[in-house]
């Protein structure tokens, strides 16, 4: 599985879970509006960083976050690189 | 009832009678209570320890229960050493407990310790002696905590605090045989050594190098007929086969919060048993028993008790006894009690109807975005599921919220013959928790383990 697809699942089972309603996940969304809030977002952090072997949040050479669901999975594809 | 302030231990001992029936059983060894009768432990050397400030330091657990016997009354002080006690506090202890004398098995220690006058060897060979044990001194008992500063605190009791109200084990158609799985040099496992001595029966003492299910062996061995230890303690026991061999008449849990799903496992799993749940800490001392065999404990027990005043302040159980320790040794310590004379215990409580339901300690909370999570009520949660035996809830670093909660849990079946179930248990536990919790509290992840480790005092091992 690429890394996008991984993301995109991930969000998906969380928002189930967490009883949250999605917004359509296109690369503009802005993550702010995509219907998870911060736990959402810590839990899916988590769960990725399980099975990506990566948590780009945390690495040194961060140099601003991801706002939109298309950053989000780039900061993701170069952290993993 | 003995009493227990009036003189010493082995005073009390003798006055229950039926010495040469009783026993002391160890791993390695096992004493009738008639052969200390004019029998000595040390070689005959007691006497030399009147007045002293002695460090009982044993390998074995039955020796240091046979000096104890011998000493109470004797020496000044009495300082005892559970099996994990680590060389390196030795300074310490020496110089917080002025101590003057070590009482060991461990031989090797004798040309090892600076500063200590006398080093005496005890044994479970006992030698006849007669030395005057006379109207002694009230000696005090000194037991050792985990300090937060890395050094252990050293709580001071008298025999009168750690065996009060201790009421005589109702009349049984078989001879009492109690047997703890707590060390008997901490709060836990003494207040059994000291309950057996002082109402007539006999014992089992634990070890730490024998296996848990040599254990239980050697108790079913000596038909244990009441048996103690924490919820951690009984979670391992009822996963080895060995546990069908007991047969108790009285199961108490304390030390650790003993949720539904532990204490339904103990009634269908010794049926005939009674099941008790206390409240105990070795500052606080014991505090009361449950024995509706359900989990928390009813909301009147707070105002009703009259011997042990109990108090809720700022969430947390706050205890005033004579069964309260004394004071900690050693000058840079913090009061035990409050000025009011009530001990905190840190130990938080949440009303729910008319029961108490402790949910954790003060000082284990994981803050999740701003809102706390005590790891025991999840834990509690997670034990409901029939699959599980033992669970740990941790926190874990988030960027986004700071912490997050996750679960290592112990499943009946081994992890290596799941067959893919893995995925179907972690979704039914988290079901189980989303029902149950706030989400803040439902576990981020769930791994599953072989096991969980369980600290010397019986505690599970909870990291900071």
């Amino acid at each position: 599985m690429s890394v996008r697809s991984q993301i995109i699942a991930q969000i998906t089972q969380v928002a189930q879970e967490q009883d949250k309603h999605l917004a359509p996940l296109e690369d503009a969304l802005e993550l702010v509006d995509s219907g998870l809030d911060s736990l959402c977002m810590a839990v899916i952090v988590a769960r990725l960083e399980d099975s990506l072997g990566v948590d780009p949040f945390t690495a040194a050479e961060v140099a601003g976050f991801p706002v939109t669901l298309g950053e989000f999975v780039k900061f993701y594809e170069d952290a993993a690189k | 009832m003995p009493q227990n302030d009036a003189g010493s231990l082995w005073d009390g001992t003798s006055a229950a009678g039926n010495l040469s029936d009783r026993f002391l059983s160890g791993a390695d060894a096992t004493v009738t209570l008639g052969a200390l009768d004019g029998g000595s432990c040390l070689g005959g050397r007691g006497g030399e320890l009147r007045g002293r400030s002695v460090l009982v330091w044993t390998r074995d657990q039955l020796t240091a229960a046979l000096a104890l016997i011998e000493l109470d009354g004797l020496a000044r002080r009495l300082v005892l050493c559970p099996s994990d006690f680590s060389y390196e506090h030795l300074p310490f202890v020496i110089d917080q407990a002025a101590l003057d004398a070590i009482v060991s098995d461990r031989t090797a220690l004798e040309s090892d310790i600076p500063g200590v006058g006398s080093f005496i060897p005890c044994s479970p060979k006992i030698v006849p002696a007669n030395y005057d044990r006379g109207a002694g001194c009230q000696t005090e008992w000194i037991l050792l905590t985990s300090g937060t500063t890395g050094q252990p605190k050293l709580v001071a009791h008298t025999l009168a605090s750690l065996a009060g109200a201790i009421e005589n084990t109702r009349s049984s158609p078989t001879p009492v045989v109690w047997s703890t799985f707590y060390d008997i040099r901490r709060y836990g496992g003494l207040r059994i050594f000291l309950r057996a001595l002082l109402t007539g029966a006999s014992l089992v003492v634990s070890s730490t190098e024998g296996s848990m299910a040599d254990f239980l062996i050697r108790a079913s061995a000596y038909r244990v007929t009441h048996i103690s230890g924490t919820p951690s303690h009984w979670r391992r026991a009822l996963m080895s086969p060995s546990a069908r061999r007991l047969a108790p008449q009285y199961v108490r849990l304390s030390g650790e919060i003993a949720d539904q799903a532990i204490l339904d496992h103990l009634r269908s799993f010794y049926p005939q048993a009674g099941i008790a749940h206390a409240f105990a800490s070795t500052e606080a001392g014991v505090a009361f028993d449950v024995t509706d065999g359900l989990a928390g404990f009813s909301a009147s027990l707070i105002a009703g008790s009259t011997d042990v005043e109990m108090k809720v302040e700022d969430g947390s159980l706050r205890i005033r006894s004579k069964l309260n320790a004394n004071r900690y040794l050693g000058g840079s310590s913090k009061p035990l009690a409050n000025p009011d004379g009530f001990v905190d215990t840190g130990d938080m409580l949440e009303l729910r109807g008319d029961r108490y339901y402790f949910v954790g300690r003060r000082d284990g909370v994981i803050n999740v975005g701003g809102l706390k999570v005590h790891p025991e009520e999840v834990e509690a949660v997670i034990n409901r599921h029939p699959q599980v035996r033992m669970s740990l809830v941790q926190a874990r670093k988030s960027p986004i919220t700071g912490a997050l909660v996750t679960a290592d849990v112990v499943l009946a079946m081994d992890p290596a013959t799941m067959n893919g179930q893995a995925g179907t248990l972690q979704h039914e536990i988290l079901e189980l928790c989303r029902e149950a919790l706030p989400r803040h509290k439902v576990p981020a992840a769930i791994h599953f383990v072989r096991n969980l480790p369980v600290a010397a005092t019986g505690k599970i091992l909870r990291h900071a």
